[in-house]
């Protein structure tokens, strides 16, 4: 490579302060979108420089290249509903992935024709080959799930710890034999046992657990990143890239600890076995199900009332009905609060990112260590779309796959309605007692439809 | 010092600065870092310019500008969905008023 000037190397290191302020204001909801901001300015300089500077051929190719990929993701991150942003974040660290790997395919074939370069460099190219490749199916595979494309309930099948350990092993191999013997076949060879790491990887991960997983696979492609920046002696795609590494093993952990789970737990908890996951389908255990004016009285009698949102919420779109409904029992003197728990929707923050769509004032969005012993003076605990959360499983049940998980006390509330499409089991795939409590009643359907019939009881009421 | 040993050291420092500049972020944030952090890593596209730019033969030429769009649209495309997810937490006015009165409170 040749060595870019030393203005351009001044630009790159403004770009990797714009990352580290970027990452420093993306902590704190005040600077967050300046934050967020300032690292892309830190990209459009760094990736202008590189343009000027680096004696490029192909730049009419490279321009086509560059702007189909600016479009393709700019449109595509502004057509995507707010409920799917989750394995959009998926795809786009997937494509990132593969990206790394390319770009240290391509180095190896430079390598190979350079007749071998240091061990040092032949490990980084070999490192970012296998974990982009990693990063790239296994997103493609997390994608699937949130999506729903495949089951979102954990894969496994006999002989898979086997063949786990076979790939993870040939992934050393070829690695070693890569740095022994830099020629393109052991490079492509790197790439696919990578990308069947990558979907032995996230198989047997169940659908709650996802996000963590997504979350970790970008730590991935942040670490690829890095190793290429050293093949390619680019200090700010090695800073850049372990940044996001550093940065999105910890985000992981915390994750993993907002959901009360722990990191082996999600990758392998379901090769352990012993997890109770109910069928997935819907259970015919006797429920008491009511309709809209029932519900309606319940709400607009109540003094204190607590909503407990959920996945469900979203999907039907109906955060704004339910924003009308809340508006109108406050009107009539009903204290009302949102219940947020930290993983309610698909990660921890997305219900946040969608109430506030919906323009719900802050005040009443509640956090759920703040607001949870409120339940027990609640009259109603209005369950909207979601069910995990409210899960008692979660402690009383070891061996459930959210045992541990911090739940909502719902179950303290005088009266418990949820609004539910169906008896289908939460994300986590397993039962809720709840349902069946005796405090509790059900009205089944769509949520936003229940939702406006509800709101037209109590209009005339 | 051996050109290993710096980069080495850079390499370290940086994971220090990372664990340490997002260690106190509340749960609330926790999608929108993440969103965040993803699209940084699409910086590879700097790395994809400079391979696609130096490209001897059409395969390599072909399999880096792949390269090229797919960091762009992890780059433009993590930075685009960031920002949406970020401006629902701005307090706003509403743009388009559907003719009903906004409540304050």
């Amino acid at each position: 490579m040749t060595v870019p000037p030393v203005w351009a190397q001044l630009v790159y290191l403004v770009a990797a302060v714009c990352f580290i302020l970027a990452l420093k204001g993306l902590s704190s909801p005040k600077s967050a979108r300046r934050g967020n901001l300032v690292g892309a300015a830190g990209a459009i300089l760094a990736t202008a420089t590189v343009v000027i500077t680096g004696n490029l051929d192909h730049l009419m190719g490279i321009g086509i290249a560059l702007a189909i990929g600016v479009v393709i993701g700019a449109v595509g991150a502004y057509r995507v509903r707010m409920t799917q942003m989750p394995q959009v974040v998926a795809l786009f660290n997937g494509v990132g992935g593969c990206a790394a790997a390319i770009v240290a395919l391509v180095e190896l074939d430079e390598i190979a024709q350079a007749g071998g370069a240091s061990t040092f460099h032949l490990v980084a190219t070999a490192f970012t080959i296998v974990i982009g490749s990693v990063s790239f199916t296994g997103s493609i595979v997390t994608f699937l799930k949130l999506q729903e494309l495949m089951t979102t309930r954990p894969v496994t099948f006999a002989g898979y710890p086997i063949l786990y350990g076979l790939a993870l092993l040939s992934a050393v191999g070829f690695g070693v034999f890569l740095a022994l013997f830099p020629t393109m076949v052991a490079g492509f060879a790197l790439a696919v046992i990578g990308a069947g790491v990558g979907v032995l990887l996230v198989l047997p991960v169940g659908g709650a657990d996802v996000p963590i997983v997504i979350s970790l696979l970008n730590a991935f492609t942040g670490l690829s990143v890095a190793a290429s920046g050293y093949v390619l002696e680019n200090p700010l795609l090695l800073i850049a890239g372990t940044l996001v590494g550093a940065a999105g093993t910890l985000l992981t952990k915390l994750m993993a600890t907002a959901m009360g789970r722990s990191l082996s737990n999600t990758l392998f908890g379901a090769l352990k076995g012993g997890s109770t996951l109910g069928g997935g389908q819907a259970s015919d255990r006797p429920v008491k199900s009511t309709g809209p004016a029932d519900v309606a009285i319940l709400l607009a009698y109540a003094s204190r009332v607590i909503i407990v949102p959920g996945y469900g919420l979203a999907v039907a779109q109906a955060q704004h009905t339910l924003r009308q409904l809340v508006d109108l029992l406050t009107e009539r003197g009903v204290k009302v609060d949102y219940a947020v728990h930290p993983v309610a929707g698909r990660m921890p923050g997305h219900m946040n990112v969608l109430l506030a769509e919906a323009q719900v004032p802050y005040d009443q969005l509640r956090e759920a260590d703040d607001i949870d012993s409120d339940f027990r003076n609640a009259d109603v605990a209005l369950v909207v779309g979601a069910n995990d959360v409210v899960n008692p499983a979660a402690e009383t049940s070891p061996g459930a796959p959210i045992y541990g998980m911090p739940i909502l006390h719902a179950i303290q509330a005088r009266q418990v309605v949820f609004l539910k499409r169906s008896m289908r089991p939460g994300f986590a795939g397993i039962e809720n007692d709840l349902l069946y409590a005796p405090q509790t009643t059900l009205l089944f359907g769509d949520a936003k439809d229940s939702l406006t019939k509800v709101l037209a009881e109590v209009k005339t009421l | 010092m051996s050109e290993a040993i710096i980069w080495l050291t850079i390499f370290v420092l940086a994971a220090f600065v990372g664990v340490e500049v997002i260690s106190k972020v509340s749960s609330t944030l926790h999608t929108p870092l993440m969103s965040g952090a993803n699209a940084i890593h699409g910086i590879i596209l700097v790395g994809a310019i400079g391979v696609a730019g130096h490209a001897e033969s059409t395969p390599v030429l072909a399999l880096s500008l792949a390269a090229v769009g797919l960091a762009a649209i992890n780059l433009a495309g993590g930075f685009v969905v960031t920002d949406r997810m970020l401006q629902m937490f701005v307090r706003k006015k509403p743009v388009t008023d559907r003719a009903r009165p906004e409540v304050e409170r």
